[in-house]
């Protein structure tokens, strides 16, 4: 099962982020665990340095940014 | 490396495919382009526009509503009808081209790029890629974690955080609309001079200890990030994206601000505030940075208003500080930076900046 976690505090960024993501899923048709990680220890695990960060599939795909739409299709997309 | 979006992986292609709209692409590139040539348009528009506002402002205020030139009145509107659209299109378009730059530094290159060097060259370093890398203060903590993990020192570190927010590219294009570039280039310049310094006192005073100890517990290694760049197109949108985020969340700032310096621009008599914030008056600095710190969400509502009160014989060093204390000390990044400073550091940062930002204050009301 496709796994995609959103690292971030909770600002704006990442929740608009998150809502990005689902919407993707949602058009594609794609069923996923979507996680929100706040913890900053946990977030460090994944020697970003700048959030939101995108994690999919164990692998951090974007920091800092909230990519487009295209872009995460590509990601999303098996 | 099974990357999942192999296509986009090699920078190359990607630059190549962009900009030559005619090359037959895979068809998930074809739209490369378009965003090229609708830049072009924008900018064609952009600068037709900005050529016609200050007319067209004279016209609807002296001909279609028939005011007076000279009247107070008259000049208000004329001030308004001009500076609203000229802000507005300024902060669109330069932010697009901020955006459009920063997409070049990442905080992780800069952290390889400071990781080893001196304090003092790292010190200048970290201020001056405080100013180009993308940064928001919600990244504040693991930024922090980050650099100090990795080993840059901690004044180094506070170099950085101290720039990034400081010369902030609001009030930086703000001030070029309203002042000019001089002074859009002097609030830089000293921005980092300060950035500077706080920094490098603060690596001085040895503050290891007030660090949270969580951070130094916290060892992410230094496991490399493979990352895929944006392409071409996508920073065109990442620019279109934030301005209009930025132009979407300030618009009413400026209007408001706008409407208040035109008011004071047409009503309040010249030089009326010589005595209370000209260079003369020494607690003004200093009262001006007081004022400033909890300002910070309205930036860009205060500029015009900081710049109609220059008009009437405000001093150049107290509105300059005004500013740098609205941007640069904000209160909510200080509650962010709470989560891995201790009270005690948090207190000398502001000191520091605080008092950086008056002696800024005091230099130039002094030296112009």
């Amino acid at each position: 099962m496709l796994n995609v976690k959103v690292l971030g505090s909770g600002c704006a960024n990442c929740k608009k982020l998150e809502a990005v993501v689902r919407k993707v899923l949602a058009a594609q048709g794609l069923s996923a665990e979507v996680e929100k990680v706040t913890d900053y220890a946990e977030i460090m695990k994944w020697h970003i340095l700048s959030t939101p960060g995108l994690v999919v599939n164990d692998k951090v795909v974007s920091t800092g940014r909230i990519p487009g739409e295209s872009e995460l299709r590509n990601w999303l997309m098996p | 490396m099974s990357a999942p979006a192999p296509t986009s992986s090699n920078p190359t292609t990607t630059s190549t495919t962009s900009t030559s709209s005619s090359s037959p692409v895979e068809p998930t590139r074809r739209a490369g382009g378009r965003p090229i040539l609708l830049l072009g348009l924008v900018a064609i528009g952009w600068l037709a526009l900005y050529n016609v506002i200050e007319p067209l402002a004279n016209w609807l205020t002296y001909s279609l509503f028939g005011l007076e030139h000279g009247s107070r009145l008259g000049e208000s509107v004329a001030f308004f009808l001009y500076d609203v659209p000229k802000i507005i299109l300024l902060l669109g378009g330069m932010i697009f081209v901020i955006t459009l730059i920063r997409s070049f530094f990442s905080p992780e290159q800069t952290r390889a790029f400071l990781g080893g060097k001196r304090e003092g060259v790292g010190n200048v370093l970290a201020a001056s890629l405080g100013v180009v890398t993308p940064f928001c203060s919600c990244s504040a903590v693991p930024l922090f974690i980050g650099f100090v993990e990795s080993g840059i020192p901690l004044g180094v570190t506070f170099s950085f955080l101290v720039a990034a927010p400081l010369v902030n590219e609001i009030a930086l294009v703000m001030l070029f609309g309203l002042f000019g570039w001089q002074i859009a280039l002097l609030y830089m310049v000293s921005g980092l001079v300060i950035a500077v310094l706080a920094g490098i006192i603060i690596g001085r005073l040895k503050l290891e200890r007030y660090v949270e100890d969580f951070v130094w517990q916290i060892h992410s290694g230094k496991a490399a990030l493979d990352l895929t760049k944006p392409a071409w197109p996508q920073c065109l949108n990442m620019g279109w994206q934030s301005v209009k985020e930025i132009v979407g969340k300030v618009w009413l700032y400026v209007i408001v601000g706008i409407a208040v310096g035109a008011a004071i621009h047409g009503y309040v008599p010249q030089s009326a505030l010589a005595d209370i914030m000209g260079k003369d008056a020494w607690w003004s600095v200093p009262a001006a940075v007081g004022l400033g710190v909890p300002l910070y969400s309205n930036a860009a509502g205060v500029m015009p208003v900081v710049n109609a009160l220059m008009e009437k014989g405000a001093a150049l060093g107290t509105v300059l500080a005004f500013m740098m204390a609205v941007v640069g000390l904000s209160l909510p990044e200080m509650i962010i930076l709470r989560r891995v400073l201790k009270p005690q550091l948090i207190g000398i940062f502001i000191a520091i900046l605080a008092a950086g930002i008056t002696l800024t204050g005091y230099v130039f009301n002094w030296l112009l």
